[in-house]
């Protein structure tokens, strides 16, 4: 059977890793591709990388960095932030992305989806939604979760999949950085409304929180974290290996 | 020198660079005096079926390919690549393949339990059937990246390695000098770069 997939993601900010990683055996913590081989040893089934620049240098800087990562690590890589433009699709695929996941590229426009999943097939095309409760409802937020959209986050997340996107990524800004495990009710929603795996995002503060994830929704494909793995809180081999001793199948 | 054959279908950066990294001369090509002078040919491929078979004929490539395996030069097919080996697809319509090896290729769709997501994506471990020098650095239970739709069925001949997904599912071929892989070897971590590896290493 298919393993459950474990994924790190990194955020890069003008070609370098931003954010508090906290490795002691890297010479430079925060090279991308230093950072990218040394996940991949660790045993992570999938790599995100997520561009934070504001900047079109920045950005350039991006490509090439991705061009680097991707001739030195040979496992899946996402890759996602400022992705508006199916230009924006082609840049980071000839870098060796394998596949790009849009956000408030999509909110503005629905169709890059579609048009993506024509071009490139609907493996490489995710919808990564940030969604947070909001009377009572899900709500899908855009521009890095600063702005309530008012659209309705499970329908939306639905109509992205009928246009086209392979794979969802629910970031639930409810729990993100709370470090009390996933947002199970959301996630079961999401995973109850669409037939393309879907990654679990926001909120993981230990091992237990990864097995309460796959054994609570076992249809779920996918946890991910930034974070917990970065500050090594949580070891992805040791992560895998609890996994393994709940009956969670796994890639050893 | 391997030449990775680039007849406009999906991008060879990975697989590229993945030759590269076992030490292996490596380049893109659709020049077919570089096919006929490589050493070892890999057909790569993702996107439909019919697409990539009527690129590989109008560009002429179908029968040099298919001559020069005849000839008995190695070639690797991976994952598009490795079903266009097979005699014909049933991926929206019906396409004629290279005919290389014999079998089919079919969709997942209604052939394998409804709960279960198409496409087959992610990390899944082989069962070994036919022995195959290709797998000399591996281990039966490896896991493998996988990414498709549709699988060669009624091979069984030339099966050498499968993954469960509801069903039995063709993960590797091999006959005589011709071999495929469903999944990407290129994105399977160091077991894929040994696969790679074996590969290069097979005697002429």
């Amino acid at each position: 059977m298919i393993t459950k997939r474990i994924i790190p993601c990194l955020d890069v900010k003008d070609g370098r890793v931003v954010k508090g990683v906290n490795f002691k055996n890297l010479n430079d913590v925060s090279s991308p591709v230093e950072l990218g081989k040394f996940y991949s040893d660790c045993g992570a089934d999938e790599l995100v990388f997520y561009d934070i620049t504001a900047s079109s240098d920045g950005r350039q800087l991006f490509t090439d960095i991705l061009k680097e990562v991707a001739s030195n690590i040979f496992i899946p890589l996402t890759v996602g932030g400022g992705i508006n433009t199916i230009e924006d699709f082609d840049r980071v695929l000839k870098c060796g992305a394998d596949k790009v996941s849009v956000n408030s590229g999509a909110i503005k426009n629905p169709n890059l989806i579609s048009e993506a999943a024509k071009k490139y097939g609907n493996q490489c095309v995710v919808i990564s939604a940030d969604v947070k409760r909001v009377d009572g409802e899900f709500r899908v937020f855009a521009k890095g979760g600063r702005e309530d959209t008012g659209i309705e986050a499970i329908s939306w997340i639905r109509k992205c999949v009928e246009l086209g996107a392979g794979e969802v990524v629910v970031n639930s800004i409810d729990t993100d950085g709370v470090k009390k495990g996933f947002d199970i009710e959301m996630l079961k929603a999401v995973c109850e409304a669409v037939n393309v795996p879907v990654i679990a995002s926001g909120g993981a503060g230990s091992k237990q929180d990864f097995v309460k994830l796959f054994k609570e929704i076992p249809d779920i494909d996918a946890g991910l974290a930034a974070s917990i793995f970065h500050f090594g809180e949580v070891e992805i081999a040791d992560l895998k290996k609890t996994l393994k001793e709940n009956n969670i199948i796994v890639r050893s | 020198m391997i030449a990775i054959i680039d007849y406009g279908v999906g991008n060879l950066f990975s697989l590229s660079s993945s030759f590269k990294k076992i030490g292996a001369e490596v380049m893109i090509t659709s020049n077919p005096e570089d096919i006929k002078n490589a050493d070892k040919l890999v057909l790569p491929g993702v996107g439909a079926f019919g697409d990539a078979a009527e690129k590989l004929r109008n560009s002429g490539l179908d029968k040099l390919i298919i001559e020069e395996a005849n000839k008995g030069k190695k070639l690797l097919g991976i994952c598009l690549g490795m079903q266009l080996l097979f005699d014909k697809s049933f991926e929206y319509g019906e396409h004629n393949g290279l005919g290389l090896i014999s079998g089919n290729v079919i969709p997942m769709e209604n052939n394998i339990p409804k709960n279960l997501k198409i496409p087959h994506i992610g990390w899944n471990a082989l069962k070994f059937h036919n022995a195959s020098p290709l797998f000399k650095y591996i281990n039966e239970g490896d896991c493998v990246y996988f990414v498709h739709s549709f699988y060669a069925d009624n091979c069984e001949d030339a099966l050498i390695a499968s993954s469960e997904y509801g069903k039995q599912i063709t993960a590797a071929v091999a006959k005589d000098n011709v071999f495929g892989c469903q999944f990407h070897p290129e994105k399977s971590g160091n077991i894929g770069l040994n696969i790679l590896k074996a590969f290069c290493e097979l005697g002429d």
